[in-house]
């Protein structure tokens, strides 16, 4: 929406070219130069600090054996001795991928077309809509640590609304039993995402341009033709930013199965690995700096290919 | 012609709501929104309950009386009012210093042309993606390592401080609001600008008194994003923070999980009163926090 209107604006004051932008430049005076570096360079420096260069740590301490309490010289470089352990040995790694591939796999395919399908009935003239809207969205505000807790009164064995609901006479523990739990915790988790799925598709489907439909419909197309044909390739867009928010959703997950039981027990997770090396018992920064440059190998997997689909217009204009 | 003929036939059907299509419809959504709204139903029916009532009864059965007692409690035993101060004061800072800083870079970016424009754009938007914990070992060692006077930060580094956290929001919520700024920076025609540096205005004053006042629905609405993004942080305060005292309240959450041992009701109450100002914001601003999640999303 936006990238059509900016358009023309961005190619005006290019049209007369090099010559406007290289006088522009000059006319910069001295102090305006220096505010302008300030304002791009402290930004960037912080950015490039907490956030960029702790990356870059990540894969260099991955190399490593180390214990982290002590100074840099007890730094043992063992080369690729972590990832050799982490894919033979350590017993918590395959399981907590497995659980990462099953909450990505679920988040793609129930929130998403929960939130799709009801921003397609929500998309019309329809009373109450902005209740509705406001009912869906509202999990969306709550922090996962809450969801955790929130959903632990459903989940209770004893007492919980579920088992009650059920009347089961042999109470499930749905968050102790770890055949189960982490199809529980999912669930609790996909309350959450659901609402800022149908968001995204409610901006995507008001971005489509009423014409297109129409056109299909006059050609005879069915109203699920139309929407399967038409309106959902035009909105590949809104898609690509739906897969990246989901796959990044369920790398980050960690929150909720931390406070439920710190992701153990059926609830194992890349990120619990990583994060157990610093506030948990195992205090070994090499293993947990491999598994984190695991996830960041895999969420640059979407990451470029987003920035490439978000940039790449910008650069040809 | 066939377009004039088949027009009347379209908005006949419109103005005649209550077909049993439309009723279904109606029925389904509000089925769905209930779902939805179950949990938290629930968990207000549990905190307006006491123990004995609950331990004799069960959740599921009808309340014998209602009470606010489990907040007072909950308020009282977890020491509420001192944890939402620590959240306070973290996050009114990060998410003011973010506002500042990533609007600098969107106002170069978007009124300037460098060969690193979009480079750094990127930057900063990928940054903003990463998960979490592929950066968190290496800051928690590098906060260490870090010291500062201990007017700053009583712990005499960034570590067990709520600098270090303010810190670490700041720079990762840089990478959503600089995209989301710039982006609607680059909609605000160049003539502005280009008449105020005419007139001999200095880029600061391009920034500050153009430029920014134009941004302010933006602002707004990303005020309110971060807002709930920064409250809502659990990871970064639970790393980076060590002394259980001075935890924001959503981090603290799990120590409360201790205090009130296994009285349910309690923690529905504990949990209710920390969502409490989250949700606020979302009754009052939610047209702000809408537009700025959609604001994130159309471009591209």
């Amino acid at each position: 929406m936006t990238a059509l209107q900016e358009k023309p604006k961005a190619v005006a004051p290019s049209g007369p070219p090099p010559r406007r932008r290289g006088k522009r430049a000059t006319a910069l005076a001295g102090t305006d130069k220096l505010v302008l570096a300030l304002m791009l360079g402290i930004p960037t420096f912080v950015h490039l600090l907490f956030v960029w260069i702790p990356t870059l740590g990540s894969v260099a301490l991955s190399f490593s054996r180390w214990n982290g309490i002590g100074g840099f010289e007890d730094i043992e470089w063992i080369g690729v001795g972590n990832y050799v352990e982490i894919f033979t040995e350590y017993p918590r790694f395959w399981p907590a991928v497995q659980h990462n591939l099953i909450w990505l796999l679920f988040l793609l395919i129930v929130p998403t077309s929960a939130g799709l399908l009801l921003a397609v009935l929500l998309d019309r003239e329809l009373r109450f809509s902005r209740i509705y809207q406001s009912a869906l969205y509202m999990p969306m505000v709550l922090s996962l640590a809450l969801v955790g807790f929130i959903w632990q009164l459903i989940y209770t064995p004893d007492g919980g609304l579920l088992n009650s609901v059920l009347g089961l006479d042999k109470p499930v523990d749905w968050i102790g039993d770890s055949d189960i739990n982490l199809y529980a915790v999912m669930v609790a988790a996909a309350w959450r995402h659901t609402g800022y799925i149908m968001l995204l598709y409610l901006a995507g489907l008001k971005s489509v341009d009423p014409a297109l439909k129409e056109a299909a419909s006059l050609d005879g197309a069915s109203a699920s033709q139309t929407f399967f044909r038409v309106t959902f390739p035009v909105m590949k867009p809104v898609n690509i930013v739906v897969a990246v928010v989901t796959v990044i959703e369920a790398l980050r997950a960690f929150d909720i199965v931390y406070v439920i039981n710190k992701g153990r027990n059926g609830l194992e997770l890349l990120s619990v690995l990583v994060t157990d090396n610093i506030i948990g018992e195992a205090s070994r920064i090499g293993r947990g700096s491999a598994v984190a440059v695991i996830l960041l190998t895999i969420s640059l997997g979407v990451i470029i290919p987003y920035l490439y689909q978000t940039f790449s217009k910008e650069n040809r204009s | 012609m066939t377009a004039t003929l088949e027009r009347p036939s379209v908005p006949v059907k419109k103005t005649r709501p209550t077909t049993p299509a439309r009723v279904a419809l109606h029925v389904f959504l509000i089925l769905t929104c209930l779902m939805t709204l179950a949990p938290l139903l629930w968990a207000v029916y549990a905190s307006l309950r006491t123990y004995d009532d609950t331990s004799v009864n069960g959740y599921f059965s009808i309340a014998k009386s209602l009470t606010f007692e489990n907040f007072a409690k909950a308020w009282e035993i977890g020491d509420l009012p001192h944890f939402y101060w620590n959240t306070f004061l973290i996050t009114v800072p990060a998410l003011l210093i973010t506002l500042v800083l990533s609007s600098m870079v969107a106002f170069a970016v978007s009124r300037f042309s460098f060969k690193f424009n979009i480079g750094l754009l990127m930057l900063f938007t990928a940054g903003n993606l990463l998960p979490q914990q592929v950066i968190v070992t290496p800051l928690w060692r590098l906060y260490r390592l870090i010291e500062l006077p201990a007017w700053m930060s009583e712990s005499e580094s960034l570590i067990d401080s709520p600098l270090g956290v303010i810190l670490i929001h700041i720079a990762f919520q840089m990478g959503f609001c600089t995209f989301v700024l710039s982006n609607y920076m680059k909609t605000i025609p160049y003539e502005l600008t280009e008449a105020a540096r005419v007139d001999g205005a200095s880029v600061f004053r391009q920034y500050w008194q153009l430029t920014l006042p134009l941004c302010r629905p933006v602002l707004a609405a990303l005020a309110t994003l971060e807002f709930t993004w920064i409250y809502n942080d659990f990871l970064w305060a639970l790393v980076l923070i060590q002394d259980g005292d001075k935890m924001p309240v959503t981090s603290a959450l799990q120590n409360l999980k201790g205090t009130f041992f296994t009285d349910n009701n309690l923690i529905a109450a504990g949990s209710l009163l920390v969502a409490l100002p989250t949700l606020v914001v979302f009754f009052v601003l939610q047209r702000q926090f809408v537009g700025g999640l959609t604001l994130g999303s159309t471009k591209g």
